[in-house]
């Protein structure tokens, strides 16, 4: 589904991403674990288009999208979901949801997606007037997700979807995630919160420094002597 | 002591001016909203769209309507050509590097206006039926005043429309609070850019017949001033926020005139710098302008 070989970032005379390779299978659910600065995030926007990559190719569903605007890509069927969420906060609910189907040509599928997204996260029904700036962090996540379904994508993008949320909500937001999963969503998710990623996910990459230090299977490296003394907290 | 008609009609130039100025400071607002960019050409993009009906009345002798939307169409093209031209290529540069580049292509079409028409002031005359008075109550009107006052809210509305139901408006609003993430909706934010510039650009050439048929003269710096004041309206609004940019607007329309037609004459001279002064003093006091809110922050 998604192929990555080679891929560099700079950022003026820093190189964020140093020539990682991806491999990312249809229905599959990939995590890349890193600390901050890792590279994760830069690799994730030169994935969606948002960023020029320095060097590498990607190949999304055959196609290579290497320089394509982020535009294309998402009409293409590959969709991200911000760090931060990044929701329109002065926009309604709906509007943000409306939104997301922005490059949906099929108007009867982006209102069937309207009522699998509001069936999904009832709250936003009950809010779909609402400005979304008034929505609690994890209503927000859930909307971001929701917006980011409401093109019927092929395969997601997640950037940190825990990041700033209380426990309970982060447990909420992986649950979406598993759903999505049972749904046969091709899903690609970065998080710092190794453990709930590698709960998650069916395989895993580690990232370091811009490189890929270990990838392997979720089980496998939620064993790792190395990924538990750097990402889990060491010997409980 | 005051005769009341006078001040009435001075409150109603006001108002008449504020509706001009509402109309350019949209397209100042609905640009800035979207790239932070300032753009100073603004003015004389509504320069260019009065020279163009000129021409068109004069020389080819079209009807005013017909000039008017032929030179509506050609000022939207130029409006797209200087965003292509010397803002897209600047799109990841700084606000002040824009700012910088929107002052010289206002400085490049001035020059260019004076070398094709010269510096002359030539005279812009409406039609009769457009400068004919109509007494209503005690004040005097002309057609045109009375079409002044029904366009801007006309505008308004419409554009109330495009923003809050259609796609592409709703694209501009979501733009204007978060270029990354409609870029990740998959909105083609150069066609949101361009379809701000030729609202802006097309509303400019509206308001600088208005402004235009008000002075009957048309020069290569018309619009700049105006333009400028129209800037100190969404200023004192809050840039970004049209019913921001329109309340402005009428405030400085009606305390220019105000102090204009109340001041002595030996002050009316510095109308234009207490627009200005205005605008530093609402700034002093309420630096995101008086509906800006937090609203100059995006991510």
């Amino acid at each position: 589904m998604l192929e990555i070989r080679d891929l560099v970032v700079k950022y003026g005379g820093i190189t964020a991403v140093k020539g990682i390779s991806l491999d990312i299978r249809k229905g599959e659910t990939v995590a890349l674990i890193g600390a901050n600065g890792a590279g994760k995030s830069s690799t994730l926007h030169a994935i969606s288009g948002l960023i020029r990559t320095a060097g590498g190719k990607i190949i999304f569903d055959g196609t290579d999208i290497t320089g394509l605007g982020a535009d294309k890509i998402v009409s293409m069927g590959l969709v991200q979901v911000p760090e931060g969420r990044q929701i329109f906060t002065r926009l309604t609910v709906e509007e943000n949801l409306r939104m997301g189907a922005y490059v949906n040509r099929d108007r009867a599928d982006a209102e069937k997606n309207y009522e699998t997204a509001l069936n999904l996260f009832p709250i936003l029904k009950e809010r779909a007037k609402q400005s979304a700036g008034t929505l609690s962090g994890g209503e927000q996540q859930m909307l971001a997700i929701g917006r980011a379904l409401m093109s019927s994508p092929k395969m997601l993008l997640l950037d940190e979807p825990s990041m700033g949320l209380s426990p309970i909500m982060t447990a909420e937001v992986f649950g979406v995630l598993k759903s999505l999963k049972e749904k046969g969503i091709t899903v690609f998710v970065i998080e710092q919160n190794a453990y709930d990623a590698l709960e998650l996910a069916d395989r895993a990459y580690i990232m370091e420094t811009g490189t890929i230090s270990l990838e392997g299977s979720s089980g496998d490296l939620i064993e790792d002597e190395r990924v538990k003394a750097a990402y889990l907290g060491g010997d409980i | 002591m005051i005769n009341t008609a006078y001040f009435l009609s001075m409150l109603i130039s006001g108002l008449k001016l504020g509706s001009i100025y509402a109309i350019v400071a949209i397209g100042y607002s609905i640009v800035y909203g979207i790239l932070r960019l300032i753009n100073f050409a603004h003015g004389d993009i509504m320069t260019i769209g009065v020279y163009v009906i000129l021409m068109l009345m004069n020389s080819a002798g079209m009807p005013i309507f017909v000039s008017l939307i032929v030179s509506v169409g050609f000022s939207i093209v130029v409006g797209l050509l200087i965003e292509r031209l010397a803002y897209r290529p600047l799109r990841d540069a700084t606000e002040e590097t824009t700012l910088i580049s929107s002052l010289a292509v206002s400085a490049l079409l001035q020059n260019l206006l004076q070398m094709i028409f010269s510096a002359q002031r030539q005279p812009f005359l409406l039609p009769k039926w457009l400068t004919a008075a109509h007494r209503i109550g005690i004040v005097n009107l002309s057609t045109i005043n009375i079409i002044t006052f029904i366009v801007t809210p006309v505008f308004l509305i419409i554009l109330h429309y495009i923003l809050k139901k259609t796609k592409i408006g709703t694209a501009m609003r979501a733009c204007s609070e978060n270029l990354t993430a409609a870029r990740l909706m998959g909105v083609n934010v150069n066609r949101v850019v361009m379809t701000a510039f030729a609202i802006g650009s097309g509303l400019a050439v509206v308001a600088g017949l208005l402004l235009a048929g008000e002075y009957k003269t048309v020069y290569p710096s018309l619009g700049f001033v105006p333009g400028l004041k129209a800037f100190c309206a969404a200023v004192i609004g809050g840039i970004g926020s049209l019913g921001g940019a329109v309340t402005g607007a009428f405030i400085i329309g009606v305390a220019e005139m105000l102090f204009a037609g109340l001041m002595p004459t030996t002050m009316t001279a510095y109308r234009d710098a207490f627009v200005f002064l205005l605008m530093v003093v609402v700034l002093l006091f309420r630096p995101n302008g008086l509906f800006g809110g937090s609203e100059a922050a995006r991510s």
